[in-house]
């Protein structure tokens, strides 16, 4: 993997900065200077990982494109808290689609700039994960087909929170939302073959495609820092909890990014033109039930009416996330 | 409305007007707990805030707030036996920090370097008798003489160092390295006045116009048990057989030496002898767990070719050999006699039993308690006779180096207080910086840096240092190991995780500032600090 952690002891470069660090080896989360492109004030809930990963995305491609950027946002909770009209909480130049266009419009903009000949200005559309994998699927197929100069950045929270936590392509097997089976024999969301966008965007043989998630801010910013010195068509999706949705505490939003992490549930990849090039590997592996007991949408899985069967399916996914793309260190042998 | 674009009927505004911090129903705030390294630390050392400037490889002002508790860096970096260590964060991932071995690097430096301290306080006038030049006494006279009082130190021996020159061995303390100590010390304008036995304290006190004194003459006298023993059989104690290593004449022990005893001066004795080309046997009368010694140190005797033998107490000493009896341990962990016997060869026994106290300075002074042969002192190390402080080994506590440090620096801060005639009070402590209070996920695994040791045929034949030091990068890496528990190292991460952009950051040095205005109290700051800086607090609603 190209993203190489800084040797450095005491604090790595886990944590968002330091104040022995070379400057130039610091995130831009740490610099006083960063754009905050999602400025105070914005209505998301307390806790909210849509809001924080947005800003980790959109201030890296800021600092990538010498702030000459064009923002195109989706229908979605991302849009409906940072914009309640009159008032906006963007601080780049900023545009709302439908719901579903979003990758066309952005398709739309890049064009228009180069048109204009404005070759330095770079564009990046983004959703939620309903925008990308369920309504917003087929344009975001085209700009991938046409390889188009975008940079489409999914928040996945795994729901349609902003309308109710309705079940979204994205959302995991088991999981409570308020369109799933309340009560019964399996309920939560149903185990199926699930919609696995990163490696459909793979499948298009774009440039560039990864995961990320709001946990490993370092990692997150060489993504999109390297999405945006490449051009054509560029995915990264990133996981981003939702306290609201998932009935989790609010403060526990980044430690169940890591969670998804660390349990292989979410594997953090990057591929270059449809091959897997690196993935950030597990350091700490944990049992998914740590992931899943701090959220209520899991709760029916526990307690006096557990179903172990099912946290063993989940389990099982992980793994196979784990052998798929390799996510442990391989034991050295002597 | 005329002068608005097509569709629009209100002015573009930004989020900034909308205050969301009224959402809030806890609120974070920064603040600094107390490191558990500092908290077990006997001489109160700020171990945390010294680590953070040799982090940054300013080891020169390391030393310096090091210095400002402790005036015996390299030293303690040798002799201490680091609860701190014992007590660290750090200690719950992989291994402790080794403080002990950075400390000694700083004091190393310091020697190297020629640092100096700080320039005194204006002088106050009084003076201050401090009687013993051991680690308590060296301790007291640099405080009181940082804080402006003259210090006048009345030191029995013809050395100074007490039992750090007179008890602990040069293989575990370099004399050249305290004989730097100490001067330093002595550069503030302390006195010290060698040979000079202060038979009555009150006395002596006149004689010199002290206005107050602080005792710490240590506890010389070896303790004696009742053996049974011929008139030629050869019993010496330990604190004999040490302080003697010192002079010219060394100790005539005999090729078979038996120490009595299980504490750190009977393994202290031992390695002694077998560096001296006897045959060390420790007669302890219980087991290796119930021994007072530290692990580490039977350990190291143990490699060195130190025969212990456990559960046994000597019944007899005759010319040449001894009778030991084999003990059991009975379910309350007290040896008890079993009635087997057995002999052992013997040219000479060494007591390692324990040390008392020569009170014979306080004989006619009033108001005093004495206890189970030592003075008691109140909580601000004052004895019962106004004036006359006292602390180290003659005072109930630990009897080590640093315990002793601790209680002349404690006294020194009292007796300052004393004489301008008001109370010493102590900052109240913060709580302490449990491991629960940390997010251990930010630090990267790395472990302990090992100190190199001496050869084991060097070890056994010489008196050279047995434990060698950390070098600059080492040591550098091991002080960037410290987790700076309970205390901001500007990490920004606060800054980075918080979804609402309400923590201001003020700048290198400075620290960070929530924004009230827009804090909803999500709590992922406090969650995702590191090192356990922040504390969630209930609004008022």
């Amino acid at each position: 993997m190209s993203f190489q952690p800084v040797k450095f002891y005491q604090t790595g470069t886990y944590t968002v900065g330091n104040r022995l660090l070379a400057p130039d080896a610091r995130s831009v989360q740490a610099g006083e200077l960063r754009s905050n492109s999602i400025n105070s004030g914005h209505r998301a809930c307390q806790g909210c990982g849509e809001a924080l990963g947005a800003r980790y995305a959109i201030d890296a491609a800021m600092a990538e494109s010498n702030n000459q950027l064009i923002a195109v946002n989706a229908t979605g909770c991302l849009e409906v808290f940072s914009t309640p009209y009159p008032e906006s909480s963007w601080q780049v130049p900023w545009i709302h689609s439908l719901f579903g266009n979003a990758p066309a419009v952005a398709t739309g903009v890049a064009a228009a700039m180069k048109v204009k000949g404005k070759t330095e200005v770079r564009v990046v559309a983004q959703g939620g994960d309903g925008g990308t994998t369920d309504i917003g699927f087929g344009c975001l197929s085209g700009m991938f087909e046409r390889n188009d100069d975008v940079l489409y950045i999914c928040y996945d929270n795994q729901a349609y929170m902003n309308t109710g936590v309705q079940r979204s392509s994205a959302t995991p097997p088991t999981a409570r939302t308020a369109t799933t089976m309340p009560v019964g024999k399996e309920p939560g969301n149903v185990f199926g073959q699930g919609k696995n966008v990163p490696e459909i965007a793979m499948a298009h043989g774009i440039p560039y495609v990864a995961t990320a998630t709001v946990a490993d801010l370092r990692d997150l910013e060489y993504k999109v820092r390297r999405a945006m010195k490449m051009h054509g068509a560029r995915y990264i999706h990133i996981f981003v909890p939702c306290p609201l949705g998932w009935g989790s505490a609010s403060h526990d939003t980044i430690k169940l990014a890591r969670l998804a992490k660390e349990t292989g549930m979410f594997p953090v990849f990057e591929a270059e033109h449809g091959e897997v090039t690196g993935v950030l590997k597990i350091r700490n592996k944990q049992p998914i039930e740590e992931y899943l007991k701090p959220q209520k949408r899991f709760a029916h899985l526990f307690g006096k009416h557990a179903h172990p069967e099912m946290v063993a399916h989940l389990q099982a996914i992980a793994d196979r996330n784990i052998r798929k793309y390799g996510l442990l260190e391989e034991v050295k042998t002597p | 409305m005329a002068n608005k674009p097509f569709a629009i009927t209100l002015k573009p505004g930004t989020s900034l007007a909308n205050l969301t911090g009224s959402w809030r129903s806890a609120r974070p705030v920064y603040l600094n707990r107390l490191p558990p390294c500092n908290n077990a630390c006997p001489a109160g050392e700020n171990i945390q805030g010294w680590l953070f400037h040799a982090e940054s490889g300013d080891y020169e002002q390391a030393w310096r707030v090091l210095v400002r508790d402790n005036p015996l860096p390299a030293v303690m970096g040798r002799v201490c036996y680091h609860p701190c260590e014992t007590s660290c964060n750090r200690g719950q991932l992989e291994e402790a920090v080794g403080i002990n071995s950075v400390e000694r690097f700083l004091g190393d430096e310091a020697n190297k370097r020629g640092w100096k301290f700080d320039a005194p306080a204006e002088s106050t006038g009084r003076k201050v008798l401090v009687v013993g030049a051991g680690p308590s006494g060296l301790s007291a006279a640099y405080h009181l003489a940082r804080m402006g009082h003259k210090v006048e130190i009345h030191e029995a021996g013809p050395l100074a160092g007490g039992m750090m020159r007179f008890g602990i061995p040069k293989y575990r303390l370099p004399r050249d390295v305290l004989d730097a100590e100490v001067q330093r010390i002595l550069d503030l304008g302390v006195t010290l006045k060698l040979n000079t036995k202060v038979e009555h304290i009150e006395q002596s006190m006149q004689d010199g116009a002290f206005d107050a004194a602080f005792l710490a003459v240590g506890a010389h006298i070896g303790k004696r048990a009742m053996i049974p023993a011929g008139d030629a059989s050869h019993i010496v104690d330990a604190v004999s057989v040490l302080r003697s290593m010192e002079g010219e004449d060394k100790p005539m022990l005999g090729r078979k030496v038996v120490v009595y005893g299980g504490g750190n001066t009977a393994i202290d004795v031992a390695r002694t002898v077998k560096r001296m080309g006897g045959e060390p046997l420790i007669v302890y009368r219980r087991t290796r767990d119930k021994a007072p010694a530290h692990d580490f140190e039977i350990e190291e005797a143990l490699q060195e070719g130190v025969m212990i033998k456990w559960l046994s107490t000597i019944k007899q000493a005759g010319v040449g050999e001894i009778t030991v009896e084999r003990m059991e341990l009975d379910e309350k962990g007290f040896p008890q006699p079993t009635g087997e016997f057995e002999k052992l060869e013997a040219d000479s026994v060494v007591l390692a039993l324990g040390q008392d106290v020569d009170l014979s300075l306080l004989n006619g002074v009033s108001d005093l308690e004495i206890k189970d042969g030592t003075v008691q002192v109140a909580p601000n190390m004052m004895t019962g006779h106004a004036g006359i402080f006292a602390g180290g080994d003659m005072v109930p506590s630990e009897r080590t180096v640093t315990v002793g440090v601790g209680h002349g620096k404690k006294a020194a801060r009292n007796i300052d207080a004393w004489l301008r005639d008001i109370t010493y009070a102590p900052e109240p402590k913060h709580e302490i910086a449990t491991f629960d209070k940390l997010n251990p996920w930010y630090y990267s695994d790395a472990d302990k840096t090992v100190r190199p040791m001496l050869d084991m045929i060097r070890r056994q034949t010489s008196f050279d240092e047995v434990q060698g030091g950390l070098d600059e990068t080492n040591a550098l890496f091991e002080a960037r190991r410290c987790l700076s528990c309970g205390n901001c190292f500007e990490c920004d991460n606060c800054y980075g995780v918080c979804p609402d952009n309400a923590v201001i950051k003020l700048g290198p040095g400075k620290g960070f500032e929530f924004n009230y205005d827009y804090c909803k109290g999500c709590g992922i700051c406090e969650a995702e600090c590191p090192c356990g800086s922040i504390k969630m607090v209930p609004e008022d609603i």
